[in-house]
């Protein structure tokens, strides 16, 4: 366990390795040059020059890189060209709202789209299934800024039930949550509907019946724990893409998040910023796919000894 | 009369489909006397596990039980309410079924699952639960049973499993044990040790409906044999004579089946045709398509379960005259 543990953990540190230097390369070689965006139209050549050697941009691309990896390993990621500060600084203001809203999302997709997956699996072909199942579909073909923009004109606009955009209390989070965890509810909601089924045939379950168990303990005991394994994967990889910044929901509700703070980065040609939050969600996903791993482990004792 | 520990009269099960219904248990009786093992044998599809699985009530929606009654110790639980019925699942009666690899809950420790069959009959605490379950692995041969009962499913062998299974069957004390397939899925080293299990458990008072489509299984360790056929018993007797004696064509073909393996014979002898579709039977005997003696009557008219000697029964209208040829 201990060794499978450390073997994943250097993996992710290759892989994190690997992605920082993509990022640092394509950002070099696209078109442009980021200080004379920077500088606005009106800087002369001089000026110019004189700032990206301050910047470090005329080194060779492997100094640069590798400058980049001994100050980043000292938490220093660089000043945004943009907003003049520290890009560790940035991120940490923005990762608090992203990591609100990612935590709400979860919480609403997660408890839904379980509950809804149970319900519809007990009650298969049933009313309650075809509204679950039509919920969630609806949840995982609609676009979110559709969702976005949906709920805002119903909730906030008409009914003015809720903030129609910002963070300022705990109800700016609800329609926000709502329209960035539908999509997830509804595939959480599709994957219990569908291995809870599949467990439900199992022989074992025959067994559980067999010493008087009723539907209730079954359903709790025996099925649920054997239909979460592969639940629980899917919802270590939505948690990861959650927490590495919602462009879209944080741009149509006006949330300084770290999906925020990368649309700035791009249309700033912000390489810093841009490098940071890149990176950033890199590791997020690494570290959610670890979790996974080893929740999975932690729950089915058959990967456990394998392991 | 001797006491019956299972009486099953008349029993039917169907399963609704567009086509009609299909009539997978029809009109079965059976009687487990107390301190007896009861075969039942057939091949695959003939309703022999619905036939089990009814008497559990442990059908499988969309499968369903349609008519009959099922005395268990002298009571008619048939009818009873499912939470009653529950009550008596693991209690006065339990089942093991044919897949030892698939039948345990895989995240969960086999003790557990043991001891979850004591705290569901019995008031008693985890600790005595688990006390319990341990005992009892001892009592199925499973050796180091404390650190056994810590093991998870995929930790143990096919046949430890099957013990397991039987543990956990047999830790209420009931005093029926429905076995559907018990040995199939083991090889035959595991499945001899199985039998002689099942044996002692039956010495010290459990009756056993012992469900196999293997006659060697059942020549070994019933007392009483049921042989069902698409749906319905064609034959019962006691163990030795059938066996000696079969009556109805489609034993005799079941066993002429193994004896020709064992004569050496050059073919296998077979049984003619396949089992018939049980939504198509022919009007007469099922068996009349397959039967090398059918007569004209067979086809028009299905022959009645009838008794051709003490304690035996056949259901073929040729019965009287080839039952002693």
């Amino acid at each position: 366990m201990k060794q499978s543990l450390l073997r994943r953990f250097i993996q992710a540190v290759i892989v994190l390795l690997g992605v920082a230097l993509m990022i640092f390369i394509m950002l070099r070689v696209v078109p442009g040059n980021p200080v004379a965006t920077m500088m606005g139209e009106h800087a002369d050549i001089d000026t110019i020059q004189r700032m990206t050697a301050e910047l470090g941009l005329d080194q060779p691309i492997h100094v640069q890189f590798a400058r980049y990896v001994l100050d980043a390993l000292r938490g220093d990621f660089g000043t945004s060209y943009s907003m003049g500060k520290p890009v560790s600084q940035l991120m940490a203001a923005a990762f608090g709202n992203t990591l609100a809203l990612a935590v709400a999302a979860a919480l609403f997709a997660w408890v839904v789209g379980i509950a809804c997956g149970i319900v519809a699996a007990v009650r298969k072909n049933g009313l309650l299934d075809h509204l679950f199942m039509g919920f969630s579909l609806l949840g995982v073909s609609m676009p979110v800024f559709m969702v976005a923009m949906l709920l805002q004109y119903v909730f906030a606009y008409h009914l003015h039930w809720l903030p129609i955009s910002g963070v300022d209390s705990w109800k700016g989070y609800i329609l926000p949550a709502i329209a960035l965890g539908w999509n997830s509810a509804g595939s959480v909601a599709r994957l219990v509907r569908s291995t809870l089924l599949d467990v439900l045939q199992q022989d074992y379950i025959d067994t559980a019946r067999a010493k008087g168990r009723g539907q209730p303990g079954i359903l709790v005991l025996h099925a649920l724990r054997n239909a979460m394994l592969p639940v629980m994967t899917m919802m270590a990889m939505q948690l990861s893409s959650l927490l590495s910044g919602a462009v879209i929901t944080e741009t149509v509700f006006s949330i300084n998040g770290i999906g925020r703070l990368a649309v700035q980065a791009i249309s700033g040609r912000d390489i810093p910023l841009l490098q940071g939050t890149a990176l950033f969600t890199t590791l997020v996903v690494v570290l959610g796919n670890l979790l996974a791993d080893s929740l999975y482990a932690v729950l089915d004792p058959r990967i456990r000894r394998e392991a | 009369m001797e006491p019956m520990t299972l009486r099953a009269v008349g029993l039917c099960a169907g399963i609704p489909t567009q086509k009609g219904e299909i009539r997978a248990v029809n009109d079965v009786s059976i009687d487990v006397p107390a301190g007896s093992i009861v075969g039942i044998v057939g091949e695959s599809g003939c309703g022999k596990s619905m036939t089990a699985r009814a008497i559990m009530g442990l059908m499988r929606s969309p499968a369903r039980m349609t008519g009959g009654e099922i005395w268990l110790n002298g009571r008619d639980i048939a009818r009873l309410p499912e939470r009653q019925r529950r009550a008596l699942r693991g209690s006065e009666m339990s089942m093991i079924f044919q897949e030892p690899m698939t039948s345990l809950n895989p995240v969960m420790k086999v003790g557990r699952q043991v001891a979850e069959a004591v705290r569901l009959h019995a008031n008693v605490s985890r600790q005595e639960a688990d006390r319990r379950a341990v005992e009892m692995f001892e009592a199925v041969g499973i050796s180091d049973a404390a650190s056994r009962a810590r093991c998870y499913p995929h930790q143990l062998s096919g046949g430890l499993r099957q013990r397991v299974m039987i543990a956990m069957a047999m830790v209420c004390r009931p005093k029926l044990l429905i076995a559907d397939e018990p040995t199939t899925a083991l090889d035959v080293t595991v499945e001899a040790q199985i039998l002689r299990l099942m044996r002692n458990l039956c010495d010290a008072g459990t009756s056993i409906l012992l469900i196999s489509h293997n006659l060697g299984v059942i020549a070994q360790l019933c007392d009483y044999v049921y042989v069902m056929y698409a749906g319905r018993i064609v034959e019962q007797a006691g163990v030795i004579k059938l066996f000696d004696h079969p009556a109805h064509p489609y034993t005799r073909g079941l066993l002429n089946a193994v004896s020709s393996l064992r004569r050496g014979g050059e073919r296998l002898d077979t049984i003619n045709g396949v089992v018939p579709n049980l939504l198509r039977l022919p009007e007469g005997c099922s068996f009349s398509l397959r039967c090398d003696a059918c007569e004209a009557r067979c086809a028009q008219e299905m022959p009645e379960l009838r008794e051709i000697a003490p304690g035996h029964k056949a259901r073929c209208h040729l019965a009287e005259r080839e039952a002693w040829s």
